[in-house]
């Protein structure tokens, strides 16, 4: 059933395989014949300039680019070798399966416990104390409990920044999803919050594979086992973290990551 | 910290901050003034609305009839609680209606003909004459049924209603930002569940203040009631007779040669004002409690 995968170590399985994958807003043609593997339980970081389509590409792997008309992907993108392009499954499924938190964090105007047990009851139906336990369970896992077992009640929003972004990680992972999309978590988050948060990646890791974009290259170097390197639409280079980082094989991906332009 | 202006471009400087201090205190006593000059008219409408209405405030407001003219004694009992119940329930009917199309518009028509042309006729409605409303209920529904009603009056402010929700709705909804309907999504969201618990819930305080303003508006709406429920020298709740109405009852007090109806006039004018202001003011409270 799996996709042959070249581009990974021996050793290594698939979780997403992106096969000659291409996208587009409207006319203009935003991710050119991207081929990709994804391994399970890892941290891939994409890196790139602004524009070169990283988040784009997190976006089709929730097919969350459908909820724009004008939007379309041509290509394969394969769960555990299922297609979860073209599949007649329904989209709430396949994104209850890949989770994803956004660049700024977003509660729902519900209270903290509410934020958590909004997704689980989309799929499950759990007694209230298998519910409470759900709830800590996915708190704890995001490192907030401890800040918030308190006030469970009171409103997602009255939480600070970076508490609100755990807290989306937490309603992520709440619903055991077994894809995580990290869309540039950390951006709107001060250092504390933001090395707070790449702790949490290193552990969720063993647990789910985690794709990561960032504009932050020490972070994805911090954070990843895999990087990809993207530019205007096509994917550069892939490989090993420190592969990238130590000896990249492009030189477009030696120059971004030196600095000298991006 | 020494500058990096030569003395002559440090002159210049302060020449031009002292034009902008000047540019901005006039605009700033301009901007003033025409404030001044709108509260001022709204104070005196205000003092003497209270001074002449608490005249006209007695008990017997509340708990009798409009009376004759001349009459001895005599109240609004009938008009206020006419007004209520066509109020209420002009709310509850357009309210439901009103939300639901605001949804429609706001999540669902952005990209369609309907949704557009939905839009482009709600606008109409929003800014049409109160009086078409009136004239239009009274061609379909009181000229056929023969008779004024309180029915065809709670129609007409329904239809006042209506376009009021549907703007608020729809605004209130668009100014959610599209993130959180993303983060609704990305959980496996229905859109009907993204919509019910996310969307509207984040824009509930808005919505409801639409709906809050909508009902301070038809309180004091005269015209669109003067063809449908006409007015009613007597107690009733039944929606097939005429029935009283504030609004109506000081129009048609208030233009009267008799002192104890133009009393009345400006105690209901009181009542009204006082309702209206307390409408906004909750409208205010509810709106920032949220933001």
């Amino acid at each position: 059933m799996q996709a042959d995968t070249p581009n990974l170590p021996a050793g290594e399985m698939s979780k997403l395989t992106v096969r000659s994958l291409n996208f587009y807003y409207g006319s203009f043609h935003a991710l050119k014949n991207i081929n990709l593997d994804i391994p399970e339980k890892k941290v891939t970081a994409f890196i790139g300039p602004s524009g070169c389509g990283k988040s784009t590409l997190l976006r089709i792997f929730n097919r969350m680019y459908e909820l724009y008309p004008e939007q379309r992907a041509e290509g394969q993108i394969l769960l555990d070798g299922e297609d979860l392009l073209n599949t007649k499954e329904d989209v709430s499924l396949i994104r209850a399966k890949i989770g994803m938190v956004f660049q700024k964090p977003t509660p729902f105007p519900m209270s903290i416990y509410d934020n958590i047990a909004f997704g689980v009851r989309l799929f499950e139906t759990l007694s209230p104390s298998e519910m409470d336990d759900r709830v800590e369970w996915a708190l704890r896992k995001a490192a907030l409990w401890a800040e918030v077992k308190d006030k469970l009640q009171q409103s997602g929003s009255s939480l600070s920044g970076g508490q609100q972004q755990r807290l989306c990680i937490a309603r992520g992972i709440a619903i055991k999803p077994e894809v995580l999309l990290l869309d540039e978590p950390c951006s709107a988050l001060d250092p504390i919050s933001t090395g707070k948060i790449e702790e949490l990646i290193h552990e969720l890791k063993s647990d789910y594979t985690v794709a990561i974009v960032t504009h932050n290259m020490q972070q994805a170097a911090r954070v990843s086992d895999y990087t990809a390197y993207m530019y205007l639409g096509d994917l550069i280079e892939f490989g090993a973290t420190s592969e990238i980082f130590m000896k990249p094989t492009r030189r477009e991906t030696e120059d971004y990551i030196t600095g000298r332009f991006g | 910290m020494s500058s990096a202006f030569t003395p002559a471009a440090q002159l210049r400087r302060l020449a031009r901050h002292r034009a902008r201090k000047r540019i901005n205190a006039v605009a700033l006593s301009l901007s003033l003034a025409a404030m001044a000059f709108g509260v001022f008219w709204l104070i005196w409408i205000l003092v003497e609305t209270v001074r002449l209405g608490i005249g006209g405030m007695a008990l017997s407001v509340f708990t009798e009839m409009t009376p004759p003219p001349q009459a001895e004694t005599g109240g609004l009992a009938n008009a206020i609680f006419g007004s209520a119940l066509m109020v209420a329930l002009a709310t509850a009917l357009g309210t439901p209606i009103g939300i639901m199309a605001g949804v429609y518009l706001a999540e669902y028509g952005q990209r369609n003909w309907l949704g557009r042309i939905t839009q482009f006729i709600n606008d109409i409605l929003l800014s049409a004459p109160s009086i078409v409303v009136g004239l239009f209920v009274y061609a379909v529904v009181v000229a056929r049924m023969k008779s004024f009603s309180g029915f065809a009056g709670v129609l007409a402010l329904a239809l006042i209603v209506i376009p009021v929700v549907i703007r608020t709705t729809e605004n209130m909804l668009s100014l959610i930002p599209n993130s959180l309907r993303e983060a609704a999504y990305a959980l496996g969201t229905p859109k009907w569940k993204v919509i019910w618990s996310v969307t509207l819930k984040a824009a509930r305080a808005g919505v409801v203040t639409g709906v809050l303003l909508a009902l301070a508006r038809i309180s004091g709406e005269t015209a669109p009631l003067l063809f449908t429920a006409l007015s009613n020298q007597f107690w009733t709740a039944n929606l097939g007779e005429p029935m009283a109405s504030l609004p109506v009852t000081i129009f048609k007090f208030a233009m009267s040669p008799y002192e104890n109806w133009q009393k009345l006039a400006w105690a209901g004018v009181f009542l009204i004002t006082l309702g209206v202001l307390g409408l906004n003011i909750l409208a205010r409270v509810l709106f920032k409690n949220r933001h």
